[in-house]
Formats: C-alpha cells, structure tokens, sequence
C-alpha cells in the first residue's frame, strides 16, 4: 500500500528547499534552480503527482519515475534528498570515490533511483517493459513516469518504444520531454507530434508553471500512453 | 533446437507466471498458440531489438523472468549496448536465446553470421552461456535458466552433434592416456572433433556451457606438461583468455581453434563455411596434429624466455600418434 505524497502532507516542502540543496551538490553559488531545465518537472512529479513513499523504496505498487536523460542528475538528486532518499550528506561528495552518487545516477547505489541511466535512449524501452511487468502482474494502479530530453529523442531507440507503447495500450506510460531546445537539428513540427501520430495523447507546457504540468501530467487517457513536453530555458 | 526452444518456452509460460516472452518478430510465427494463450506475457515488439532488450530488461525489475529471442546477430552484436546497460548495469536477468549462430544462416550472408556474440558476451559481466550441441539438451538447459535469476545467454544452432550430453562441466567423451593432450569441444563443434582425432592419444571433453567454464575440470583432465586444444563454434580464441588464467601458473600449451576473424564474403552451405574456417574433421585434423608435432610435448612455449621451441626437442610421442 503506498501513501501518497498528499498536499498535506508535503506543503511544509517548498521547492525553495531545494535551492540550498543543489548549491550544497555543485558547490556553485551563482547557480539558480532556473539553471537546472528538469528541476520544476521533477519536483511537481515527487510533490504532487508521484504516488511513493521513501520509506519503502521497492514497494510493488509505488509509482515509477525513471529519469532516462541522465545527465545533469543535479535536480534529481536535491528533490530525493529534500524528500528523504537519502541523508542530504550524500550531497557534499557528488561523483567522489565513495559516493553514490555520480554524474549519472545508479539504481543499485541510491534508494529510489528506479534505473542507472547514463547513456541516451534506454529509458523509455525500459519503461515500456516495467509498465509491461506491472500489467502482467495485474498491477494496474501504479504509474510509469518517464523523464527524456528533446536532444535525446535523436537516439533511434526510443521511436521504437514510442511505436510500440502505443500499439500495446500502454495507458499507465507517461513519457516527459523536457525541451530545452537541445536537439542539434530540432523537431521540426514539434515533438509531441511524434508521440501524437503514433496513437499517444500529449500536451506540450510550459516547464516552469507547475500548475500546467502538474494538468499535464493528469491528462492521460484510457487505453493510450501519454506524453508531456515541457518547454524550458536552461542548460543542465 | 529451435523446436526444442520453442516447446520448452511455450510449457514454461504455460507453467510459471513469472515467464515472459519478448520477440521481435524472428519466430514469432512459432508461437502464435503461446500469445493466444497468453497475450499478456508474450510481446512480439515488431522489428525493434533494441526495445526487445529494453523491455526485457523493464520486465525483470518488476519482478518477471524475461526470455528474448532473434538471430544472435540481432540479439547480441545489434544490441550490445542494451545487453551492457538495460540488464547489466541494472543488475537486471534475462534468457537470450538466439538462433542463426555462427553461420547457419551462410545463404543469407554474412549480415546474419555472429561469430562473436560469445566475444561480446565475455565483455560483460557474469552470463552464464550454453552453447547445445544436440537438442535434447536444449530443455533441460532451458528450463534452469528460466529458473534463475541471472543472464542467461542460450546459443541455437543447425549444427548438432550426434548424442546428447545433458550433462554438467566438462564432460569426458574419450579418456586418452593419463599424459594426453585434451580436446575441449564446445556444443556442435563435437560432430567434427570425434572423427578429427580418431587415432590420436588425446582426451576428448565436451561441454555446451562454456561460461562459467569448467576450469577445476578442465584441471583435473590435464597431463604433464599441459596440453589444450579448444575447439569452439564461434571466434578463435574466445576462451583463450579463460584457460590462460586457469593455468597461469602452470605451464601448458593452447591450441585456440575457432571461426577465423575473417569475412569471407562468401554464401554456400554452413559445411562450406565449417570447411573454409577449418572447423570440419580434416581441418582440424591437420591444425591437431600439426600443432602437436611441430612443438614437443615438454616444450615450455609459454615461458617467452626459453624462446621457440627447438624442432626435434623432447617427446617423438606426437609423430607416433599421428600414424592413422
């Protein structure tokens, strides 16, 4: 059974928490949290969407979040912490020899890390078989929260799971693109035409308003995966 | 034993729920009576190994027993990436079962040879492999796999021995004298190597599961000095590495016969490709005996200080077993 990360129960847990966090992870003074393109996305998910309970990280019923884009975990990190991961020390020695922390994450050294992901493209194929295992195991409340970057959906393998996630009906699959403009040669007629044309729902928000992506996030539908594209400014 | 595969996987959904079938789309026609019966635990993704990976992977962190399935071009050289990080790196199991091996498919050419998916496989970390060399070895194989938790890599081909022989480790098929050089024969590779030696005082040991090899057996069957011929169906020279750190600190010759690093650029039937990689009886036969009489039997080779080994030195035991 998992206890939601009700408004109640987290309002006490503003984003703003999360600023000294991330300063504490990079050592970067001049760093805003604007600076990170996943940050707002990913604290909505764990604030007001994410049905997970840290104190019970393997639950089979949790909700998933599956950071595909690995890179510049920064963000990803200072919300697990600042929602209890893992003790917010672990912050002070980011890609350190005894850390657990590096500069992709690894699901086999850090409580709620649900894939080590590094490499683009794997992270929506894995999604895809998780959503799989959980239907299978007629484990139909829990979702699967998927965060990619527009510059990662250049890799091929994730057309393949954005095809098949559709044939299969996969209604429990929400991919997040996070779009900060990084794709070499863009997404000319958008990126959630890609998802949309291969039979998923998609709304495409603005990244920072975390009432339209909390509304996005909600917006899926029965029968089809759904995919949110976030647009943001930002570099990390 | 692509029967075999397919049989076995199909009682296995049948049978344990934690079973799961993911193709893309080679064999798919084999299982049509499997996805009727469980549509849920049977996913045909289309032509997509990269996603057959992926979610194979998906699956087994919920919980599931994965088996994917395609050439082995397909499902190791193709997705070798995904092999390395959608299971390894999330310490996540699967069964690979290809078929096609190294050449099966020698009509369709060399895009659908895999002579290296073994190599591969040995760049990663803690796959058990077999390699069966009849298809009477495919069940038991099989079904112990799906039983683990582990990745399982199972290697098909049209090649077969004979006789089975389901047994564990290193099997002996011939007992030559106690000082014999011994053969090691991986999966189909046998049918040759039985004719090949026919005559010669070597020990013959079989065995369809290469990784984790059987190094304590492997130990057991050696003479002195040490003498190792490996016969392999894929790359010359895959488990070389294997038996160097078995016997690093004894000396011994190797002999690492295999597919040569080579594209042939050629079709015909899989027996020309045997021929031309010198893997059929006569080939090997000329490599064994070639190998034995041109260094002698206590001959130090491995110690680069001593030098090449002098012509005539030591034992004339080779050239008097060479008589058939």
């Amino acid at each position: 059974m998992v206890v939601a990360m009700t408004a109640t129960f987290h309002d006490r847990a503003d984003l703003a928490q999360v600023t000294p966090l991330l300063r504490r992870l990079t050592g970067a003074e001049k760093h805003e949290p604007s600076a990170y393109s996943t940050l707002d996305v990913i604290w909505v998910l764990y604030d007001r969407v994410l049905r997970v309970d840290p104190s019970r990280p393997t639950d089979p019923d949790r909700d998933r979040f599956l950071l595909s884009k690995g890179h510049g975990p920064h963000a990803y990190y200072a919300v697990l912490a600042t929602k209890g991961y893992f003790p917010v020390s672990w912050l002070d020695d980011l890609a350190g020899p005894r850390s657990p922390l590096g500069h992709h994450p690894d699901r086999t050294l850090v409580p709620g890390v649900e894939i080590a992901s590094g490499s683009l493209g794997h992270g929506l194929g894995l999604g895809v078989g998780i959503a799989l295992g959980l239907r299978i195991q007629r484990r139909f409340d829990p979702r699967v929260y998927v965060l990619l970057g527009d510059g990662e959906l250049d890799e091929g393998s994730n057309h393949e799971a954005i095809a098949y996630a559709a044939v299969a009906g996969l209604d429990t699959l929400t991919a997040v693109v996070i779009d900060n403009r990084t794709a070499t040669h863009g997404w000319p007629g958008g990126i959630a035409s890609r998802f949309m044309i291969a039979g998923w729902t998609a709304a495409t928000v603005d990244g920072r308003d975390h009432d339209s992506v909390e509304q996005a996030l909600r917006a899926n539908e029965p029968g089809r995966p759904h995919a949110v594209v976030a647009e943001v400014e930002g570099t990390h | 034993m692509r029967d075999e595969f397919v049989a076995t996987t199909t009682g296995l959904l049948d049978e344990d729920p934690r079973t799961a079938l993911v193709l893309a789309d080679i064999s798919a026609s084999l299982f049509t009576d499997a996805a009727a019966r469980h549509p849920e635990r049977v996913h045909n993704v289309g032509i997509r190994e990269q996603l057959m990976v992926g979610v194979a992977g998906g699956l087994a962190l919920t919980g599931l027993r994965p088996i994917v399935h395609s050439y082995a071009t397909f499902t190791v050289d193709r997705v070798y990436e995904q092999l390395k990080l959608d299971l390894d790196h999330q310490d996540a199991g699967a069964v690979v079962v290809s078929v096609g091996a190294s050449y099966d498919g020698s009509q369709y050419g060399y895009t659908h040879f895999s002579p290296g998916d073994v190599a591969l496989l040995d760049t990663l970390t803690g796959w058990t492999v077999h390699v069966p060399g009849h298809p009477g070895e495919v069940p038991p194989l099989l079904r112990a796999a799906a039983a683990r938790d582990d990745r399982t890599y199972v290697r098909l081909s049209t090649q077969r021995n004979d006789v089975a022989h389901p047994g564990e480790g290193l099997q002996v098929i011939h007992r030559g004298s106690a000082a014999a050089p011994v053969v090691v024969a991986v999966g189909p590779a046998l049918h040759e190597v039985l004719p090949a030696v026919d005559g010669i005082d070597v020990t013959v040991a079989y065995t369809h599961t290469p990784r984790p090899f059987d190094v304590a057996g492997l130990r057991a069957l050696l003479g002195e000095p040490a003498v190792v011929v490996l016969v392999e169906p894929y790359l010359a020279g895959t488990s070389s590495r294997v038996i160097a750190d078995a016997l690093a600190h004894v000396p011994h010759r190797l002999l690492a016969l295999g597919v040569g690093r080579i594209d042939l650029h050629r079709y015909g039937t899989p027996g020309d490709h045997t021929r031309w990689h010198g893997l059929d009886a006569a080939g090997l036969r000329r490599s064994l005996t070639g190998f034995l009489a041109t260094a002698p039997v206590n001959a130090t080779v491995c110690r680069p200080e001593d030098g090449a080994p002098a012509p005539g030195r030591g034992s004339t035991a080779p050239r008097r077993r060479r008589a058939t």
